[in-house]
């Protein structure tokens, strides 16, 4: 009897540490808070240190903490570049209806526009373009791959 | 191409005649009514014409097949077996042997002949009821011999009209967007085909990305999104010209098109700021209107048949809902209230249903509900599934749906689906390619 609720509670704490463990990997590979993608799989760079890309929630356009950083970022090398003119390209993920896509994609590229024009890049150096769920950069049906979707893309646009 | 098509009717519908056969299509059927079609005979003469003219030896059998199909496929009908046939076609036609027709369970005959008479098809049909041993609808017409598969249709419209008291939806189109490729850098062509899938064709080249063609309801006119030139933005297209102009002059994305119920304006959503609004277009003089003016998204627009109401998707609440409003923006009125996320509302062409798309719990539905927002019905349910289209008679939705990828993204596909509104008779719908957006046509003849 007493031998067998030993058994059962080195079982239960096994599992309690595997499933934590899991957790913690899961934590490191990647790439996720909350739903918002945070990994670097997909990210290209418009100049070394400068990513071209920032993540939404599901069905959110507020830009988080970390995609400020990266706008402010692609802000200054905008500054140091005044000649270059940008593209923003607005995406959404493949779990929702294609015309609300649309426009939630233009909504998402425009958050991203707003934001570089309060880091005084002016608004004629910058146009936007919504893809809705038309260009996935993944093409998995699964959580990580609708977080690494649901994006807006600054493109050199010359 | 349609302008020539004369319909000649030598026979009125008997005056005296009361159904004996009928089939209710409100409720789901599950006992198709079984009918007899028999091949339309044809002279020797006629099929040597016929043949040279279309390369087909016998249009009589194919047109046959062409409304078997098609009844069978509305889910109303059992089409028997013509192995068990015991009276030639040619007999069939001047006076059923009933004792015959009824001894296989057929309850309904249908015969016809189909002549080549000053290089035109001339076709005549006769619809029987075997139990009652009489004829309850007689038509002739006459038309282009390349309009043979037409035929087919018409005469299934007309015997559907006759036995359900509905007008048919199977001499119409539908025109969807082809896909192909990887689903990263997907590939799509606008194209249309008939409603059995039959002489397909595509529209555009795919050089550039199309989205959600939809009818004029009153002509041969499309509306659909282009990203030519990488601006998406709302298009007009004559698919019998291939004539093709961009709708209005927006400084931004327009997209989201549908014409009204006479075919004389654009309704569409404008984007501009990150704020999509309703705008009209009038197609004669070309005035735009702004229909709702909201920081939120407002999108898929949809008018009621007598273009008095408009019903749209908006995320005003905080998430997509089903919204009504009159045709000018004003009272606007949430109706859809249950749990879940509501798109790509479409008014019924009856006037008494909206179709929409549900997002819940990580599932898709297509379903309706009245204009009120009251009696939601789920009809059916899968991983992805939107944009459902009405059939001309509303009896009918067509939509699409795509499949889960595995774990390496791979195994995507993209197909037509239709189902009864009774949530009965679900059918995958046969493309050439992988397909989306599908938009029935009206009834081409009428």
């Amino acid at each position: 009897m007493k031998l067998n609720k030993i058994l059962k509670n080195t079982f239960l704490v096994v599992l309690a540490c595997l499933a934590l463990s899991a957790c913690a990997t899961q934590k490191k590979t990647g790439q996720m808070q909350g739903d918002v993608y945070t990994g670097s799989d997909t990210v290209e760079y418009l100049a070394s240190g400068v990513p071209d890309r920032v993540f939404f929630a599901t069905n959110e356009s507020v830009l988080t903490t970390a995609s400020r950083e990266t706008l402010r970022k692609q802000a200054a090398w905008l500054r140091k570049n005044s000649k270059v003119t940008i593209v923003l390209e607005g995406h959404a993920d493949e779990r929702g209806t294609r015309e609300y896509n649309l426009a939630l994609g233009e909504r998402r590229a425009n958050s991203a526009k707003d934001y570089l024009m309060t880091y005084g890049i002016s608004s004629n150096r910058i146009s936007v373009l919504s893809y809705g769920k038309e260009r996935p950069v993944d093409s998995g049906s699964n959580p990580l791959a609708w977080s690494k979707n649901r994006r807006s893309v600054t493109v050199k646009a010359n | 191409m349609f302008r020539i098509f004369f319909i000649f009717f030598i026979l009125v519908f008997p005056l005296n005649s009361w159904a004996l056969i009928e089939v209710d299509i409100t409720r789901g059927n599950l006992n198709p009514l079984p009918v007899a079609v028999s091949p339309l005979s044809i002279d020797e003469n006629s099929r040597k014409n016929f043949e040279k003219i279309l390369n087909n030896s016998d249009i009589g059998s194919e047109i046959s097949a062409i409304v078997e199909n098609n009844l069978k496929t509305s889910g109303l009908f059992n089409p028997l077996n013509k192995d068990a046939f015991l009276q030639a076609p040619d007999i069939a036609n001047l006076k059923p042997r009933f004792e015959d027709w009824s001894l296989i369970k057929a309850q309904a005959l249908i015969t016809g002949k189909v002549n080549f008479i000053d290089k035109k098809l001339r076709v005549e049909f006769r619809l029987w009821d075997v139990l009652a041993g009489k004829e309850i609808l007689a038509l002739a017409f006459t038309t282009v011999p390349t309009n043979w598969r037409r035929v087919g249709h018409i005469i299934t419209d007309k015997v559907y009209e006759r036995l359900t008291g509905e007008k048919g939806y199977f001499d119409t189109r539908i025109i969807y967007v082809a896909e192909e490729g990887p689903k990263t850098k997907r590939i799509k062509k606008l194209a249309i085909m008939d409603q059995d899938g039959a002489n397909n064709k595509f529209l555009t080249l795919g050089n550039e990305l199309v989205l959600t063609p939809r009818f004029n309801p009153t002509s041969q006119m499309v509306t659909y999104l282009s990203y030519f030139r990488n601006l998406p933005r709302v298009y007009l297209l004559d698919i019998e010209t291939g004539m093709q102009e961009v709708v209005g002059d927006f400084p931004g994305m327009t997209f989201a098109p549908r014409f009204s119920p006479n075919g004389k304006k654009i309704i569409m959503s404008f984007a501009k700021d990150g704020n999509s609004d309703i705008y009209t277009m009038d197609l004669e003089n070309r005035i735009v209107e702004k229909i709702t003016n909201h920081p939120s998204i407002d999108t898929s627009p949809s008018y009621s048949p007598d273009g008095k109401y408009i019903c749209f998707n908006s995320d005003r609440s905080g998430y997509q809902q089903i919204y009504v409003m009159k045709s000018d923006g004003t009272s606007v009125k949430r109706i859809s209230f249950g749990t879940g996320l509501y798109g790509t509302p479409v008014w019924s062409p009856r006037g008494d249903l909206i179709a929409f798309t549900k997002l819940h719990k990580g599932k898709f539905y297509i379903g309706v509900m009245r204009t009120d927002g009251s009696g939601e019905r789920l009809l059916t349910e899968n991983f992805y599934q939107e944009a459902p289209s009405w059939s001309p008679n509303g009896r009918v939705l067509i939509f699409y749906r795509e499949t889960k990828t595995n774990d390496k993204g791979e195994g995507f596909s993209a197909k037509l689906w239709s189902i009864d509104l009774t949530g009965y008779n679900e059918r995958l719908v046969n493309t050439p390619s992988d397909a989306s957006d599908p938009s029935w046509s009206s009834l081409l003849s009428n």
